[in-house]
């Protein structure tokens, strides 16, 4: 764990842990509406950060990462909903099955010399094959999706049946606001702590100039293919998150290339290639999102909240294309590292 | 130490480097020169494995490192730099360099203790901490050899290093690689256009012109060898 805090100044120290005090703390204080946009900007979050370690650190676009979170939910959801398995113990098979599928794209694709814009190409048609693959299995009930039974929607406040509930994860939602927030700040650890690593310098030469990489003695293949396959588990965490806090899974939902391109976006917007811009990114859009929602039912003007979206969106891509993140560190006298 | 053994390769039936064969001796200073368009870059891409030759060898201490991957003739410590500089240009300069070290220090508090090190060596001062975009020309240059030291290579492979520094620079950078030769033992391969270098630096020249070896020797012989003198100034017509 050394490291973790290693060159990070004392204020943004003290900023994350009130940040995370106050998260930690939001069940107590907000009503269900707000955390189940909470629960939604974390889990956004994790998928966000996800998709940087490829795209942002190791410098490879993926256009497909709803397969991960499709394939994550259903390994552990058909798990559980079969077996009666624990989300807990399906996240393992779940994490392997993303993780293999994630190393096979990225070896065919990194083998044949594909890049850029045509290995996203090919991470979106294994998306598409595996949402009609998974149309036609009877298993996980095919295109007339796969229903997890809810339970414990109250649960009494004894240690036991909450250690049930998260356990199950069957409970009410501030059992889930609090394995996709812990999840959240995990991914982040786990992310910084990586990049101070010879894997995170690694994933950054690779990004810049793969050329010179190689000629420093770096087996591009190699370090590319660990990005794809931690990239893909973290996602499928969230995907395993999905299937257990939704409980409804359609493969043509949640394959559906809307998905990727719904987690990439905040991304952008918070700043890709930073540790933080994820986060900050989900949250902003979210909320933004959220927000127009309520104001287009109250004024009652059709199409208000897709196109001040969009407005935002080519703002933010004309004046700030590095992310909000890179911008609000500099305001707030943080200079340093680009991913600090 | 560094064999090229009878080296072809073409691109598209344009012959490149055909059949050239030359040797480095291990702690020595050589330099391999030539017109424009004479194949010496091609020739640094196929002794890295950046090419693979259509046919002939190539050997490393006597292990044949032929066709090996780029990453791979590194590891085997063949350092390298590039004829346009490759800078990892939104890390530092210290990081660019740790990159390299990184080789053969796995952790990186020790991979920053050798990039300081090189930094220090090729004269780095504050530009340490600047973004690599941001440096000049010259500096890109040095970065290129301090990324290319940093992973301690035996054979140094140096692509056009000098062009477009000035003199008192190129000074500098003559003496930085005569220090490191004598100090370390360090092998240099050097591909050069500014003579002034070449002749204060190597022992021992290769001249190629159309991918095939002109001429050999020291650099005084080199520069007063006919066929030499022709494909650098045109032949006098009868």
């Amino acid at each position: 764990m050394r490291g973790l805090f290693e060159d990070v100044p004392v204020r943004a120290a003290w900023g994350l842990i009130v940040l995370l005090v106050v998260l930690y703390a939001a069940p107590l204080m907000v009503g269900s509406y707000v955390l189940s946009i909470l629960i939604l900007c974390c889990y956004l979050a994790v998928l966000g950060q996800a998709w940087n370690v490829m795209m942002g650190f190791a410098g490879q676009l993926s256009l497909g990462h709803a397969l991960y979170i499709g394939l994550g939910a259903y390994a552990s959801g058909a798990l559980f909903f079969h077996f009666g398995l624990s989300p807990w113990i399906g996240l393992l098979p779940a994490l392997v099955v993303s993780g293999a599928m994630g190393a096979l794209i990225g070896w065919l694709g990194f083998r044949f010399g594909i890049r850029g814009v045509y290995f996203a190409l090919l991470t979106i048609a294994f998306a598409e094959f595996v949402r009609i693959l998974f149309d036609h299995w009877g298993w996980i009930g095919g295109s007339s999706g796969m229903f997890l039974p809810v339970q414990n929607r109250n649960i009494d406040m004894t240690a036991s049946s909450i250690a049930n509930a998260f356990w199950t994860l069957r409970g009410p939602n501030w059992i889930f606001y609090y394995v996709i927030l812990t999840g959240m700040v995990a991914c982040l650890a786990i992310v910084r702590l990586l990049m101070r690593t010879k894997v995170g310098y690694y994933w950054l030469a690779i990004r810049e100039d793969q050329e010179a990489a190689e000629a420093m003695g770096i087996d591009v293949m190699r370090y590319k293919l660990l990005a794809v396959i931690i990239s893909a588990m973290m996602t499928a965490f969230g995907g395993v998150f999905y299937a257990f806090y939704n409980n409804t899974l359609y493969p043509e939902s949640i394959f559906s290339i809307d998905r990727s391109i719904e987690l990439l976006l905040g991304v952008i917007i918070g700043g890709i290639g930073t540790l933080f811009g994820p986060i900050l990114g989900a949250f902003a859009l979210t909320w933004l999102g959220e927000g127009l929602t309520i104001t287009q039912d109250r004024l009652d003007i059709a199409g208000l909240k897709l196109l001040t979206y969009g407005v935002a969106m080519v703002a933010i891509i004309l004046f700030r294309p590095a992310g909000l993140w890179p911008w609000i560190r500099r305001l707030l006298g943080m200079a340093g590292r680009p991913d600090a | 130490m560094l064999e090229v053994r009878s080296l072809t390769k073409s691109f598209r039936g344009l012959v490149a480097v055909s059949d050239l064969s030359l040797s480095v001796p291990k702690g020595s200073i050589s330099a391999l020169i030539g017109p424009n368009g004479a194949g010496k870059t091609t020739v640094f891409n196929l002794i890295t494995g950046a090419l693979r030759p259509d046919s002939g060898q190539v050997l490393l201490d006597g292990t044949d490192i032929t066709g090996k991957r780029p990453d791979q003739a590194c590891q085997a410590g063949i350092g390298r730099t590039f004829q346009v500089a490759k800078p990892l240009k939104d890390l530092t300069v210290e990081e660019n360099v740790v990159v390299g070290a990184l080789r053969t220090s796995g952790r990186v508090a020790d991979a920053k203790l050798e990039a300081r090190r090189v930094l220090d060596l090729l004269a780095f001062g504050r530009e340490a901490a600047k973004p690599a975009h941001e440096l000049t020309l010259p500096d890109r240059k040095r970065l290129e050899v301090a990324k290319a030291l940093a992973t301690k290579p035996r054979i140094l492979l140096l692509d056009e290093v000098m062009a477009g520094l000035r003199p008192v620079e190129t000074d500098l950078m003559v003496e930085t690689f005569q220090r490191l030769n004598r100090e370390t033992g360090l092998t240099i391969l050097l591909i050069e256009h500014v003579m002034r270098a070449v002749m204060a630096l190597s022992a021992h020249v290769t001249v190629i012109n159309h991918g095939s070896l002109i001429a050999e020797g020291s650099p005084d012989e080199v520069v007063r060898n006919q066929d030499v003198l022709d494909c650098y100034l045109g032949q006098e017509e009868d």
